[in-house]
């Protein structure tokens, strides 16, 4: 435990990719084999089941500090992280003694009394605790609460891991994808020189795409590349294998059973086929907004009434496997012919070809991209005609080509402290429209402000607070931003009465004050245009 | 009429006609310690410990009028006694005690408990009122030892050596670098700082406070003798063209700010040393109860926090605002400061 928990705070202040790289390699060389398998699970999301609340483990730290609940959501709220802020509170270790704890050995304890009564789990928390230095602590509160964010990207782990096992850094993302448990898992199982796992349900790496900045014709000659449009859902694969459907998205979640419209693809597709494509509510082939898609995913039981009005379709654009082979290396004409035929020759509803756009020049192109959101889309994709299907984000064959999002101007109404490299900052903000003479609030945004701008929010926010609700602070309304978001739906949850997709802020107008921002009838205008 | 006021130009006893720390010019001015947010320029008499006056004719000019006095000396005026006790947050700062017909005040300035070998250690003065900072006043902040943190130090700048960089270390230039300073002067002869930390440095020295010799960073110097070399600066200097003569370089900031991970992480620093020239959590809540005051006034810091928490156990306190915490960089993690001018002459107040 100590190694991860220095690996983990030495990775949490390294501000270099390269050192990162090294220091998770220098791990990987260097420690046991179970603690291994348990880091590349926890840094691919595969975490093991929360086997306790935060407000339990809040209410354990109270007990042991004897801190009143007020001073511990205080101290909470300035640090921005529970697991960190109960590390700092607890009074030293009784006895530390890191030697009897490692990775592997404290998941499997945790596993084994996940069914135990709350008393049992208490017992082993805070006897822990008690044994712990401060980092140590802190990582075990992570493996309670949830993810570590720190900056680690499943590349990140790849390229690592190629450093010291004796794979191609392409067949170590595919054999750490997928279904495996860490728990059942050997290190030499997952990453020996053979086989690797029979795991039939495995994804391959995605291919992503970096955001087009320059101007589209420096792609080069227009018949070099294909066109798509940019779909607004989940990336998914979808998998047939041993007569046996499975999908999953990109960050790499199982989602088969939530879609029971794919389960009929199973008498469909042929065997040993892998699709590439994107996850969608769609009617008549006409995708349907993201906001309805969330009210899917959310949910454990499907009801009738939920299948009918927001049915899930599987917009495909490529194909990765064919027959059983994997054929990612064929350029993507090829792939793309083949992948026609198999959809064409099988019409079946759940799954729509995604089209190619026509187009004569990048001039038409860009005309044509005006109109992606009458069509569903956020934009365009660009891909070049020849290009493989690559792992994970690289440059040059295959580029995202968004809209501008939608705008509006809003004031600033209550602020809020932030997390991470956040903390102790005000930097998460409501922001209100005018109706007549009121405000109301109608986004929540968190992003798109550079470090000195959040100090002097910051700033103001401490210097303008009118009321405080816990951890919220109302603020004078006088500070305008300018809030730009991808797509906007109605809600019922809402007061303003509309819930918008992907809210930033796109720039502070110093410019600008209260009087001059828009108002809900704006907003209710654009929702009847982009909305439906 | 409480013994001490608090007024828009500072603490003020009316008894004895003068200001502790005012904010505004005024006529009798006693100084806790010479960090800018305490000593403000302007007033006609100033009266501090032998310590702090070489610092304060530093920053607020050779020119001002300076009584000095010892620790535990009593100074009366108009029948009040004033007396100076060690308050351990940097060199010279100190405690004031104002007694007046019995009636005891304390006001703390800024304060540390645990000694940390050149600022003198803190000591608990009884009185019936106690003025106290709240700098770090909740409970997320207790510090571990200084001779834990001085090898956390020493551990990274061999770690650094080791990697052929540069350790630049950022400290407030008035307090935190002499106290580093204590550190790294075991490690290596060689040890280099920027203006601002100079002026501060020799300013001790002449005083004749025993410090370690230090060079200061000019542009005549070949950049090859900075290799594994230690650097001490103000924390604005971190990432401005001033560092590039280092490169390549290691940047650890030490301040109590940096017990939180999001603080570390929001500087951007390679590493962070929560070494505090101030009270932690403990310190505080043992410092006001050692006082025995029956009345505690919270100034500057988390003070909402820490005056509830002494109500709630049974200590009547109250918050004062005041405008102490602001040019300290250890009271402001959030806030951009303009970056210290290499001046060469006169320190930046």
């Amino acid at each position: 435990m100590k190694a991860f928990a220095q690996l983990i705070t030495t990775l949490g202040t390294s501000t270099k990719t390269n050192e990162k790289l090294e220091l998770l390699a220098h791990y990987f060389a260097t420690e046991n084999d179970a603690d291994k398998v348990w880091v590349i699970a926890l840094f691919s999301g595969r975490r093991p089941r929360r086997i306790v609340s935060s407000s339990l483990l809040k209410l354990w730290c109270q007990e042991l500090t004897g801190l009143p609940e007020w001073l511990f959501e205080e101290s909470y709220h300035t640090v921005g992280d529970l697991a960190e802020s109960i590390a700092l509170m607890l009074p030293p270790a009784s006895e530390e003694n890191s030697h009897r704890f490692s990775l592997a050995g404290i998941i499997s304890h945790l596993l084994q009394i996940e069914k135990k009564d709350e008393e049992e789990k208490k017992q082993f928390v805070t006897r822990s605790w008690m044994q712990m230095s401060k980092d140590e602590r802190f990582v075990f509160n992570k493996l309670l609460t949830g993810n570590f964010r720190i900056g680690v990207s499943q590349k990140m782990i790849v390229n690592a891991l190629a450093k010291t096992v004796q794979l191609e850094a392409n067949v170590i993302a595919h054999r750490i994808s997928g279904n495996w448990d860490p728990a059942s898992t050997s290190f030499a199982a997952l990453l020996s020189n053979e086989g690797g796992s029979a795991d039939h349900s495995k994804p391959y790496p995605f291919y992503l795409a970096y955001g087009l900045d320059g101007p589209v014709s420096e792609l080069g000659k227009e018949t070099e590349w294909q066109a798509e449009w940019k779909w607004d859902g989940i990336r998914g694969q979808l998998i047939k294998r041993n007569n046996e459907i499975f999908v999953w998205s990109r960050g790499e979640e199982l989602m088969t059973d939530k879609f029971p419209e794919y389960h009929s693809l199973v008498n469909v597709l042929p065997d040993g086929i892998v699709l590439d494509g994107e996850i969608i509510p769609s009617i008549d082939g006409k995708p349907l907004p993201f906001a309805l898609l969330q009210t899917r995913i959310g949910r454990k039981n499907i009801s009738r009434k939920n299948l009918q009005e927001v049915p899930i379709c599987f917009f495909v654009y490529d194909i990765l496997e064919y027959e059983g082979r994997d054929i990612r290396e064929l350029p993507l004409t090829e792939r793309r012919k083949l992948l026609e035929e198999i959809i064409n020759r099988n019409n079946h509803p759940p799954v729509v070809l995604s089209p190619v756009i026509d187009f004569a020049s990048w001039g038409d192109l860009a005309d044509l991209r005006m109109q992606s959101r009458e069509n569903g889309a956020e934009g365009m994709m660009l891909k070049r005609k020849s290009s493989a299907y690559q792992v994970g984000r690289k440059i040059g064959d295959w580029w995202k080509w968004k809209i501008d999002p939608l705008v509006i101007d809003a004031v600033m109404i209550y602020a809020q402290k932030g997390h991470g490299r956040r903390s102790n900052l005000y930097t998460d903000y409501t922001f209100a429209v005018k109706d007549g003479d009121k405000l109301v609030s109608f986004a929540k945004a968190y992003s798109g402000l550079t470090d000195k701008e959040f100090a002097r929010v910051d700033h103001f926010v401490k210097n303008n607070s009118l009321e405080k609700f816990g951890p919220v602070r109302t603020v004078k309304p006088e500070l305008v931003f300018e809030i730009a978001f991808e797509g906007i739906a109605a809600s019922n949850r809402h007061k303003s009465g509309v819930a918008l997709r992907f809210p930033r802020i796109s720039r502070w107008r110093e410019d600008k004050t209260v009087d001059e921002i828009n108002t809900l009838d704006d907003l209710k205008k654009m929702l009847e245009i982009f909305g439906k | 009429m409480p013994l001490i006021e608090f007024t828009n130009k500072g603490l003020y006893c009316r008894a004895g006609e003068f200001y502790i720390d005012p904010w505004q010019p005024v006529n009798k001015a006693v100084i806790t310690h010479a960090h800018s947010d305490h000593a403000r320029p302007g007033s006609l008499h100033y009266l501090c410990h032998h310590q702090t006056a070489p610092v304060l004719k530093l920053r607020l000019g050779a020119d001002i009028s300076v009584a000095c006095v010892e620790w535990n000396e009593v100074v009366t005026h108009n029948g009040v006694k004033i007396s100076l006790h060690p308050a351990g947050h940097i060199i010279g700062s100190s405690q004031i005690r104002v007694e007046y017909k019995g009636e005891i005040w304390v006001v703390s300035g800024d304060y540390k408990t645990e000694d940390d070998g050149i600022s003198g250690a803190f000591v608990p003065i009884s009185c019936h009122t106690f003025i106290t900072e709240s700098t770090f006043g909740l409970p997320i902040y207790n510090w571990k030892k200084q001779d834990i943190i001085f090898n956390d130090i020493k551990n990274w700048v061999s770690g650094n050596q080791a990697n052929g960089k540069t350790s630049v270390i950022t400290a407030y230039s008035l307090g935190k670098a002499q106290r580093v300073l204590q550190a790294v002067a075991e490690l290596t002869e060689t040890i280099y700082v920027h203006g601002a930390v100079w002026n501060t440095h020799n300013a001790l020295r002449e005083a004749g406070i025993n410090l370690p010799g230090v060079k200061k960073v000019t542009p005549n110097i070949p950049k090859q003798a900075y290799k594994n070399a230690v650097i001490i600066a103000p924390p604005s200097s971190d990432g401005t063209p001033w560092m590039k003569r280092f490169l390549p370089y290691s940047v650890g900031v030490c301040s109590g700010w940096m017990q939180v991970r999001g603080n570390l992480r929001r500087r951007n620093a390679d590493a962070g040393f929560p070494l505090s020239d101030h009270a932690d959590w403990n310190g505080l809540l043992q410092a006001v109860k050692a006082t025995g005051a029956q009345k505690v006034f919270v100034t500057h810091g988390f003070q909402s926090a820490f005056s509830r928490y002494l109500t709630e156990n049974g200590i009547e306190a109250a918050e004062v605002k005041t405008e102490y915490g602001k040019e300290d960089d250890e009271k402001i993690p959030d806030t951009e400061e303009p970056p210290a001018k290499d001046t060469g002459g006169r320190a930046i107040p």
